[in-house]
C-alpha cells in the first residue's frame, strides 16, 4: 500500500479553500461540535424524554435536535473521511497506538474506557467554550477572533501538560 | 442581510453541508489528522502535521475571507470573548483531546475508518453534550457572564488597521513552519 498521506500544508491550504467557499456561498463557518451537542440531544430524548429535551435552554435556544447545515456537515465528514480510507485501503476495526500502548499496555478494555472519558472531558470543553478545534480553532481563528485564538493557545497548553502527564513515559514511542 | 454571495438556501443548503463535510472529512483524513499518535505528538513536539494543517487553513481562510469580506462579499462569524468560559472551556478540551487523542472532527472523522477508540470516544461526547445542556442554566447563570467582552476581534483588541493584523496573521504562520522545519531537521 503507498503512503495514503498528502502533505500536510497542501491540506492545510485546501481546507483554507474550503472554509472561504463555506463562508462565501452558504454563509457558514467550519465547525462540529454545535452539531455534535445536537446529536447529544437526540440521544438524551430516549433517556430524559422528548419533553425534557425540549425544555431544556441549552438544546432549545443552542442545539436544537434536527437535521439541519450543522448535523448534516457531521454526516458528510464521516462519509468523506470513510470514502478516503476506503479509496486508498486504510479502512481498519482497531483501536491500537504505539504512544497509549507505550504508557498504558495493549488492554484493548483500558484504551475504550480512557477514550470514553476523553469524550466526555473535550466535549464538556467544547461546549463551555463555545466551540472545538473546527470552530473556534480554524474558523474562529482565521477571522481573528479573540476567542479563537484564546481558545488555542489555552487548550494548545493545556494539553501539552496533560500529554507530559499521561504519556510522559512514553517519549521513544 | 444575507451577503451577495450566499446563494444556497433552504434544501440546496442541506445538500452543500453534506459535500462540505465530505470534503472535511476527506482532507482530515488524507492529511494524516485522523491518527490518534499523530494528535498525541504534537503536544509532545514530535509531530508537527496538525499545526502545520491548521496554520496554513487560517492563513489562507483568513486572508480569502478578509479579502470577500471587504468587498461585502462574505460576513464573519465571531463567537463571544467570554473570559472564564472559554479559558476554562479550552483547558478541560486539551485535557479532554489528549485522553481521548482526537478532536471532535477528527475522532468522528476516525470512527469513519475504523477505530474504536474513536467510536468510544463518540459516545463519550454525547454523555458530555447531554452533560452540558443539563448544566447550562448554572453555566449561563455563573461562568459565561465573568470576563464577557462579546464578539471582539484582535483588530479592535490591538487597536491595529485590519491588514496589519493580516500580515501579522501571515509572517506568524510563515515564522512558526520555519520553526517547525528547524526542529524537524534536529529530530
Amino acid at each position: 500500500m503507498k503512503n495514503p498521506r498528502w502533505n500536510p500544508y497542501v491540506v492545510g491550504v485546501l481546507i483554507g479553500l474550503l472554509s472561504i467557499v463555506t463562508f462565501s456561498v452558504a454563509n457558514k463557518p467550519l465547525g462540529m461540535s454545535t452539531g455534535l451537542a445536537q446529536a447529544a440531544g437526540a440521544c438524551a430524548m430516549p433517556i430524559l424524554g422528548s419533553d425534557q429535551v425540549a425544555a431544556n435552554t441549552y438544546w432549545a435556544k443552542t442545539a436544537i435536535p434536527a437535521w439541519d447545515y450543522s448535523t448534516l456537515f457531521l454526516v458528510g465528514t464521516m462519509a468523506g473521511a470513510l470514502l478516503s480510507a476506503l479509496l486508498c485501503g486504510a479502512f481498519k476495526v482497531s483501536s491500537e497506538s504505539s504512544v497509549w500502548i507505550a504508557s498504558f499496555g495493549p488492554s484493548k478494555a483500558k484504551r475504550l474506557v480512557a477514550a470514553f472519558l476523553g469524550g466526555i472531558i473535550i466535549m464538556y470543553g467544547a461546549r463551555l467554550a463555545d466551540g472545538c478545534t473546527s470552530g473556534h480553532g480554524i474558523s474562529g481563528c482565521l477571522q481573528l477572533a479573540v476567542s479563537g485564538w484564546l481558545f488555542f493557545i489555552v487548550m494548545f497548553a493545556s494539553g501539552i501538560l496533560t500529554a507530559k502527564l499521561l504519556y510522559g513515559r512514553s517519549v521513544q514511542a | 442581510m444575507m451577503p451577495f454571495l450566499a446563494f444556497l438556501t433552504g434544501s440546496e443548503l442541506l445538500w452543500a453541508a453534506v459535500g462540505f463535510g465530505l470534503l472535511f472529512g476527506f482532507l482530515l483524513h488524507r492529511g494524516g489528522v485522523t491518527d490518534f499518535d499523530v494528535i498525541v505528538r504534537l503536544f509532545q513536539f514530535r509531530d508537527f502535521t496538525v499545526l502545520k494543517v491548521m496554520m496554513t487553513a487560517i492563513a489562507v481562510g483568513g486572508v480569502g475571507i478578509a479579502i470577500l469580506h471587504g468587498q461585502d462579499l462574505a460576513q464573519y462569524h465571531i463567537k463571544a470573548t467570554n473570559l472564564l468560559a472559554v479559558g476554562l472551556g479550552a483547558a478541560i478540551f486539551g485535557v479532554g483531546m489528549v485522553l481521548y487523542g482526537y478532536c471532535p472532527g477528527t475522532g468522528l472523522a476516525a470512527v469513519a475508518t475504523g477505530r474504536m477508540d474513536a467510536l468510544a470516544g463518540l459516545a463519550g461526547m454525547m454523555v458530555g453534550g447531554i452533560a452540558y445542556a443539563l448544566t447550562f442554566d448554572w453555566v449561563a447563570a455563573n461562568i459565561l457572564p465573568v470576563g464577557a467582552y462579546g464578539k471582539l476581534r484582535l483588530p479592535e483588541l490591538l487597536g491595529l488597521p485590519e491588514w496589519v493584523c493580516y500580515a501579522g496573521l501571515v509572517a506568524m504562520a510563515a515564522g512558526i513552519f520555519a520553526l517547525v522545519a528547524k526542529a524537524e531537521k534536529k529530530a
